[in-house]
């Protein structure tokens, strides 16, 4: 039986992560997801969760003790925002290349300076080339359902990479919505014990971690990391189908929104998506064939299914929640174009920023993205390839 | 708690750190390492952390490792936090039943590792009372790097980022006294220690140390015969001198009770212990007399300073 309940992210993270009940969650504070530890700590205050949490004395340090958590054989986690990522930087990579399982609950916020505490992904989008596979969610409801799924697909043998939940600062994390949970106990089943096969406290074979490795040795151990993210991609949608059976709710790698027919497509991450679907909606009404492709897996990223999903559009506008200053346009844009021409797709792709720093993006701000969508399919001719929407004028 | 000391019975136990790692001849970190490492009690399981610096590199070269006991390096900043996590992993697992045996965690780091960059990890794992062992092998600059100055360079010791020249007569600052500001975090135990005569003093701190519940720190005075220019085999009269001109003092805090382990007789000129060091020649030129009665009076200060201490017990 599920549970209908009326949450905000930061508490629908929180409750997954009881019933999930970790052995070890270091955490330090920083908005938007200082609540997630607040929520953990009082759990644990009231004996709900047999959890330890270590209040350490920054981000740097809650990696590095999740790292260490973790390489002793617990099930670890942390929570972080923002610069509390970018202090982690490091260690992201240590945990990467140590092929440790380990989550982290990731509330989206911008990166300074200026310093903005609202919504952008500029952090975890800092941290793509990392090795940790990312999940991002457009809701509440997704935020609990993958982080339910997280140690499933981290732990798997086939991967054993750390995993980060991603939901937008304040959007998501704070707004409270309608929610279905699933039991406690059907969690716990669904997550199982942690068996980790190496691991420090492990007294029948000491275990060393974290060697020097010289050039030797150095290249194998990235092609491993490169292996996992790439085995990651199968475990990712088995396990979502495993937990459709328990939840009723289907996940992949992106959700397709009025796209199997749409001539003109919207391609974005989080929160922002419910706005589009909006704009879809409206103009679907009007009878323009529009739609949406919501990318829910972006690392291990999805190229081949994405440049399939919008193969047939007539044009794209993908959609940056950060900018890379590259001059070339934000993230997912160069990835996204990458992707096409692996595939040989030429769909005409700009590259839009929004958001950044928590800028309102509203449904009259779709319905524009559609419309110059369809001027440049009519004349063949991109004038705003990489555009910034909602800027002061 | 502390066993009676027998020298050659210590001597005889199996070495926890295997010989066949790359460390220099005559590296007073090696020596540091097996000496803690022989107090622990044969039979008790043990996790070792280590900040980056020569000892990680140079003990674990993927695809070797000389650390008979589980061993996990993170980074140079962190050893303090990533121990945290494992004796965390340890009592939960232990309290879940999922572990019998005994574990003692001890992390090591150099002084640039502890002193200064790994500085607020190690205070964060000293104050959140992380039962573990922190030990610092201080050999007064970053000799990993090739011998850059840390904030446990001792004033006007010549080292590669404060150079001697012709303006310039070495580092500037005196030691930060690392061993005081653990104690100010009120942690059961802290001590100073170094290699002397029959290594009973390293080994009895190491001891207590180890078996003293909650957090501990341990500063060894770790000579580099690289960074600090002497003969390697003059090694134990480096400590030697560093202890009886008060250079290095041994003592201990138990539970905020500051004692001095050693008071010698007559306490040496620091002269004898500068002059055995090439990064200290420059002070012997003429004309220099005063930088060395600076350093003197840095030293005969902080003894001062740990006598009174060491008196209001």
């Amino acid at each position: 039986m599920s549970i209908r309940e009326r949450l905000s992210g930061n508490e629908a993270i929180s409750l997954a992560i009881k019933q999930i009940n970790p052995d070890v969650m270091p955490a330090f504070p920083i908005t938007p997801s200082t609540e997630i530890p607040q929520y953990v700590a009082n759990y644990i205050a009231n004996g709900k969760m047999d959890t330890e949490f270590i209040p350490v004395e920054s981000e740097h340090s809650s990696m590095s003790a999740t790292v260490g958590a973790s390489a002793a054989g617990a099930r670890a986690l942390t929570a972080t925002s923002s610069c509390g990522l970018a202090l982690m930087w490091e260690e992201l990579y240590v945990a990467a290349s140590n092929r440790l399982p380990l989550a982290l609950a990731l509330v989206n916020r911008a990166l300074s300076g200026p310093i903005n505490i609202n919504c952008d992904h500029s952090d975890s989008m800092g941290a793509r080339d990392t090795g940790w596979i990312q999940i991002y969610a457009e809701n509440n409801q997704e935020v609990y359902d993958n982080m339910v799924q997280a140690f499933r697909i981290s732990e798997h043998k086939d991967v054993m990479l750390p995993i980060m939940i991603c939901q937008d600062g304040f959007i998501t994390s704070h707004a409270v919505e309608n929610i279905e949970l699933l039991e406690d106990d059907i969690v716990k089943n669904f997550v199982g014990e942690y068996e980790p096969e190496n691991y420090l406290l492990n007294p029948n074979q000491p275990m060393a971690v974290g060697p020097y490795a010289v050039s030797n040795y150095y290249m194998e151990t990235k092609m491993g990391q490169r292996t996992a993210m790439h085995n990651a991609k199968q475990v990712i949608l088995d396990v979502a189908k495993e937990y459709e059976a328990i939840s009723g709710r289907k996940y992949g790698f992106f959700e397709e929104y009025k796209l199997e027919d749409a001539e003109y497509a919207v391609l974005i991450i989080g929160s922002a998506a419910g706005t589009c679907k909006d704009a879809v909606d409206k103009l679907r009404a009007e009878g323009k064939k529009v739609g949406l492709l919501k990318l829910r897996v972006f690392r291990p990223f999805p190229a081949e299914e994405i440049a399939a999903a919008l193969a047939h559009c007539k044009s794209v506008a993908i959609m940056d929640r950060t900018d890379s200053f590259s001059g070339n346009g934000g993230p997912l844009g160069a990835e996204v174009s990458q992707a096409f021409y692996n595939a040989r797709t030429s769909v005409p792709a700009v590259n839009y920023i929004y958001g950044l720093g928590g800028r309102d993006i509203r449904v009259e701000d779709f319905e524009d993205i559609y419309s110059r969508l369809e001027t440049i399919a009519a004349t063949g001719q991109i004038t705003d390839q990489f555009d910034y929407i909602g800027l002061r004028k | 708690m502390a066993t009676k000391y027998n020298f050659k019975e210590e001597m005889n136990k199996p070495e926890r750190l295997a010989p066949g790692h790359r460390m220099c001849a005559g590296c007073g970190g090696t020596i540091a390492v097996r000496a803690v490492l022989r107090a622990l009690h044969e039979g008790d399981k043990a996790v070792i952390g280590n900040a980056t610096g020569c000892l990680e590199v140079s003990t674990f070269m993927y695809p070797y490792t000389a650390w008979e006991d589980s061993y996990i390096h993170n980074a140079f900043e962190n050893a303090g936090a990533t121990l945290s996590g494992v004796e965390t992993a340890y009592n939960v697992l232990k309290k879940k039943g999922k572990i019998d045996d005994t574990y003692k965690f001890i992390t090591f780091g150099g002084d640039g590792g502890t002193y200064d960059i790994g500085f607020q990890s190690l205070s964060g794992a000293m104050e959140r009372g992380h039962d573990m062992v922190y030990v610092c092998y201080d050999n007064g600059a970053y000799m990993n790097t090739g011998i850059q100055r840390s904030s446990a360079t001792p004033r006007y010791a010549d080292t590669t980022t404060t150079p001697v020249g012709s303006q310039s007569d070495g580092k500037l600052q005196g030691r930060k006294d690392l061993a005081a500001i653990i104690a100010a975090h009120n942690v059961p135990y802290v001590a100073q220690t170094t290699f002397l005569g029959n290594f009973k003093d390293i080994h009895t701190k190491a001891e207590t140390a180890i078996y003293t519940p909650g957090p501990a720190f341990l500063n060894v005075m770790a000579p580099c015969p690289r960074g600090w220019r002497y003969d390697a085999s003059d090694i134990m009269t480096i400590c030697k001198l560093a202890v009886e001109t008060c250079y290095w003092p041994l003592f201990e805090v138990i539970d905020g009770k500051w004692i001095l382990n050693y008071e010698p007789k007559k306490k040496l000129p620091i002269e004898d212990f500068l002059k055995a060091q090439g990064r200290f020649k420059h002070l012997f030129k003429p004309g220099n007399e005063h930088l060395i009665q600076q350093f003197q009076e840095e030293v005969d200060r902080r003894w001062e300073d740990l006598q009174y201490n060491c008196s209001r017990n």
